[in-house]
């Protein structure tokens, strides 16, 4: 069985699964080590027809084959929860005019020459493709219609098109699509840009709700994920890196380990000085995964450490409270006249806004299937970004680019972790120094332990009120942190026009740098998902400083309806940022009465070109003791390409919000995470969960992603909520540091 | 040892004796729709049966489970692949964010049903509290629930 070839299981897989499992059970007697099940039920090799066909696919572009049985989308991006493997796809179909059910998706392979970038992040999926996408479809469809024109004789113009047909509209008849390939493969493929769109008035798929693709199979807990890819002979490897970051091998009790049961191999892999791709460390391979996992715990290294991060979260905290008694050192944005502002003021409102470093902590532990054969690395990973992975393992190994083959798997979870390739680079230096292949599986503590994290920071806010009430002056010394002394850490970075900037004549922001040494990286909206909490709750508390409706101040100081930036549909809109907010408000019904001890808190961000205002309602019980009891969202990310992932996503970025802002945070001493474990770093479960309300308000703009922008404006509008219920001012997170649970 | 594993018996071979079920299932039995998440009964991604009840595979060591009825996710479906009501509800509820979870969410809400045909919200939270999911897709594993019981069926 172990002779059986990957292509044959493979498609026993998909002809029948009930025979295939009847198949390895057989085969194996149970024993299914060197089994493969294939990556996926849809990976790009199996895209071929299970028949042969009678004539050639149609593939006018790199997103589109129609053959006499089936149609395949081919969703070019990383899956990692955001919906791309589903909604892409729908974006070719509309312009198509393919029925969805007669669409069978695909991943597609890495392949840059096709399909140009290929990432998950930012929250680009949708407005980076949004125009090749739906091109891809419309020059398929007007190929097929031009095919069905010159078989009945007839003007291409008299027809139309609707799930997967083109009908000829004086006639009525009516050719598929499947009928019409085999024709419309011997055509001329126009240019993309020559072929006419949609209106946006006309769709029919996008917009509606359509369940994720791969739905079926994650129900039946068929091979999806990374940590799911089965090859023959594979083996199981662990890699143990110093606890702080940085540290080198000075000896390891190798030969103890490798005399262990199960263990195989057991080595030192030198870093390459880069944490983003290679940490130095010891590699043990085994049998299999508890083996390796074992085996760990007779591992013994000594470190080291002459070079390692020594960072302290305490220290920091420590050292930024007496730096906040003044102003930065270095000038981010000085708008106006700032010290006559404040000299002029009726009314100074000053306060110290803090946040811990946090975890990413995506469900799927980082894992790497690599397979050195053949002077070819090949690689199945959930990664955020392929192609750098791609680069960075030939670059490492010192392979050409064709040398590196990596298969993109589905994510469970990235939330900007698998952005960076640490697991995937280990992997294949893992697998490149054995003769079988190795699947890499880190322990959930060495996630914690190795994070890019989000930054931790500080902002020492003081704002300004005339005798009106109306905002006047504002001056944040924002604290962060720096690997290099010079520039900030990912998500320590602060721009001098963000919200509320542009709206406050008299503006600065001074930065001041404490150095850090362990990794910081992007973490879902990244930056805005803490800035919005210090500013937006600081705007609140000077709206309440001026006896002001915090609705009406907001809408006040946003202004006459503009863009920011003229001629930039992904900047704010002042317009589009008062629709959402008022659209929120009036959903949670602001200034209704409400039961005893409940309060409303409301927060606008404008983050990755989406606009979002949100409502919470909560209640806070004897000991600080939090009910968030619902949290009303509206949001304006142009038109929507599939309402239930676009709710999907709102409802996890508020809930991904809360669990975040209520009790996450990894502390640091020695350059160690403190945190190990989720028993340590609490997400919140089911029974904490509030209702959620989305209404989004689908105006004509391009549309933006959603990954993203409905997170930052959870944390203020909790926290001004929290104000509201209790009087109780929320400056710290997570809030279990305030005294709340 | 000799498992039994969605109705059919399988004889492995393991070097340690406390080999939690988990990896028997994921590396030996090629069973990999039963998820590792923490390694410590805290998330609830490695979630099967043992004779109906919920269990955190990663903490229970296989050989422990020799004469008892292990089912995953693998076998919730029936013996002729018609999914079970809360594998249906889940597709039409499109639940699933990331997906990584919902196995053993799927899992769990399955021993609550066969004991509790009919539960309520609270009967739900405190039953379904053991898991954890990193995408937020609670409201709608409540109402993929309360739908596979026969209630109210939630937009």
């Amino acid at each position: 069985m172990r002779d059986e070839s990957n292509d044959q299981i493979v498609r026993i897989t998909r002809l029948d699964r009930r025979s295939f499992l009847k198949f390895t059970g057989l085969a194996g007697g149970g024993l299914m080590l060197g089994v493969t099940f294939g990556c996926s039920r849809e990976t790009a090799e199996e895209a071929a027809p299970t028949t042969a066909p009678t004539s050639r696919p149609f593939e006018p572009n790199a997103y589109v084959q129609i053959t006499d049985d089936r149609i395949v989308i081919y969703a070019p991006n990383p899956e990692i929860g955001q919906g791309v493997k589903t909604s892409m796809p729908m974006i070719v179909a509309e312009e198509l005019d393919a029925a969805w059910d007669d669409v069978t998706v695909v991943q597609s392979e890495i392949d840059f020459e096709r399909y140009d970038r290929q990432f998950a992040g930012g929250s680009r999926s949708i407005p980076q493709n949004w125009l090749p996408l739906r091109q891809a479809g419309a020059v398929a469809r007007e190929m097929l219609v031009t095919a069905a024109a010159l078989r009945w004789e007839v003007d291409a113009a008299e027809c139309e098109t609707r799930d997967s047909a083109v009908i000829h509209t004086p006639t009525g008849r009516r050719l598929t699509y499947f009928e019409l390939a085999a024709a419309a493969a011997e055509l001329p493929v126009p240019d993309p840009a020559s072929v006419k769109l949609k209106d946006v008035g006309d769709f029919r798929l996008l917009g509606s709700r359509v369940t994720g693709v791969d739905n079926a199979d994650l129900v039946t807990g068929a091979p999806l994920f990374g940590i799911d890819q089965q090859l023959p002979e594979l083996r199981f490897a662990t890699f143990v890196k110093c606890p702080a970051k940085g540290g080198t091998v000075v000896r390891a009790n190798l030969d103890a380990v490798k005399a262990l049961p199960g263990v195989l191999d057991a080595f030192v892999v030198e870093g390459n000085g880069n944490p983003a791709e290679l940490s130095e460390g010891v590699a043990i391979v085994a049998v299999d995964t508890w083996s390796a996992f074992k085996a760990r715990q007779a591992l013994t290294v000594e470190w080291d450490e002459s070079n390692a991060a020594k960072d302290s979260w305490s220290a920091a905290v420590t050292r930024a409270a007496e730096l906040a008694q003044a102003e930065g050192t270095t000038s981010v944005v000085d708008k106006g006249d700032v010290e006559t502002a404040f000299a002029d003021a009726t009314r100074q409102v000053t306060a110290f806004y803090q946040y811990a470093f946090a975890s990413h902590a995506q469900l799927e532990p980082q894992n790497t299937t690599a397979w050195w054969h053949d002077g070819k690395l090949e690689l199945w990973a959930p990664t955020q970004t392929p192609q750098g992975a791609e680069a960075a393992v030939a670059k490492l190994l010192g392979l050409e680019a064709e040398q590196v083959e990596l298969h993109q798997l589905r994510a469970g979870g990235g939330f900007g972790r698998r952005l960076i390739n640490d697991p995937v680079v280990e992997a294949a230096a893992i697998a490149h120094r054995v003769s079988y292949p190795v699947k890499l599986t880190w322990t959930r503590e060495d996630d914690m332990a190795h994070d890019f994290y989000r930054a931790g920071g500080f902002h020492s806010l003081a704002g300004v009120l005339d005798q009106a009430g109306k905002l006047t002056g504002w001056r944040n010394h924002f604290i962060s942190f720096s690997h290099d002394g010079t520039n900030p850490v990912v998500g320590g970075a602060i721009r001098g026009d963000i919200d509320p900037g542009p709206f406050i004549p008299n503006y600065r922001i001074t930065q001041t740098l404490l150095p850090w040494q362990t990794p910081c990286g992007p973490w879902r909206a990244p930056g805005s998902n803490v800035i919005a909490f210090a500013h937006q709750s600081f705007l609140h508390e000077l709206a309440v400083a001026a006896g002001r409706d915090h609705l009406e101040f907001l809408l006040e100081l946003l202004g006459a309806p503009r863009w920011l930036e003229e001629g930039n549909p992904q900047a704010l809109h002042t317009g589009r940022a008062a629709g959402v907010i008022r659209r929120a408000a009036e959903a949670a019904g602001w200034g209704r009465t409400l039961p005893e001890g409940h309060g409303l808190g409301l927060a606008f961000y404008f983050s990755h070109a989406g606009h979002v205002a949100e409502v919470a309602e909560v209640s806070v019980g004897p000991e600080r003791r939090l009910t968030v009891h619902r949290v009303t969202v509206a949001a304006d990310v142009g038109p929507i390409v599939n309402l239930s992932g676009a709710e999907n996503q709102v409802e996890g970025s508020v809930i991904d919000g809360l669990s975040t802002m209520l009790g996450q945070r990894v502390t640091f001493e020695q350059g160690r995470a403190q945190e190990t474990n989720f028993h340590q770093y609490p997400l919140l479960r089911m029974p904490r969960a509030p209702r959620v309300d989305v209404h989004f308000i689908e105006s004509d703009f391009p549309p933006t992603g959603l990954g993203e922008p409905a997170l930052p404006p959870l944390a203020p509008a909790v926290g001004n909520a929290i104000f509201a219920a209790s009087g109780i001012r929320v400056r710290r997170l997570p809030i279990i540091e305030e005294g709340f649970s | 040892m000799r498992l039994q594993v969605n109705g059919r018996s399988h004889e492995v071979d393991v070097v340690h004796d406390d080999t939690p079920l988990l990896w028997v299932l994921r590396d030996h039995l090629g069973l990999v729709g039963t998820k590792f998440g923490c390694g410590i009964a805290q998330c609830g991604a490695c979630t099967v049966h043992v004779d109906g009840e919920p269990v955190f595979a990663c903490m229970v060591p296989a050989a422990s489970l020799e004469g008892r009825a292990i089912t995953t996710i693998e076998g919730l479906a029936s013996a002729d692949g018609a999914l079970h009501p809360l594998q249906q509800a889940w597709i039409d509820h499109d639940v699933a964010q990331c997906g990584y979870c919902q196995a053993g969410q799927i899992m769990r809400a399955a021993a609550l049903l066969a004991k509790n045909a009919a539960p309520t919200d609270a009967d739900i939270d405190t039953a379904m509290a053991p898991s954890l999911c990193r995408c937020g897709t609670y409201l709608r594993i409540r109402a993929a629930i309360v739908d596979a019981a026969g209630g109210r069926r939630d937009a």
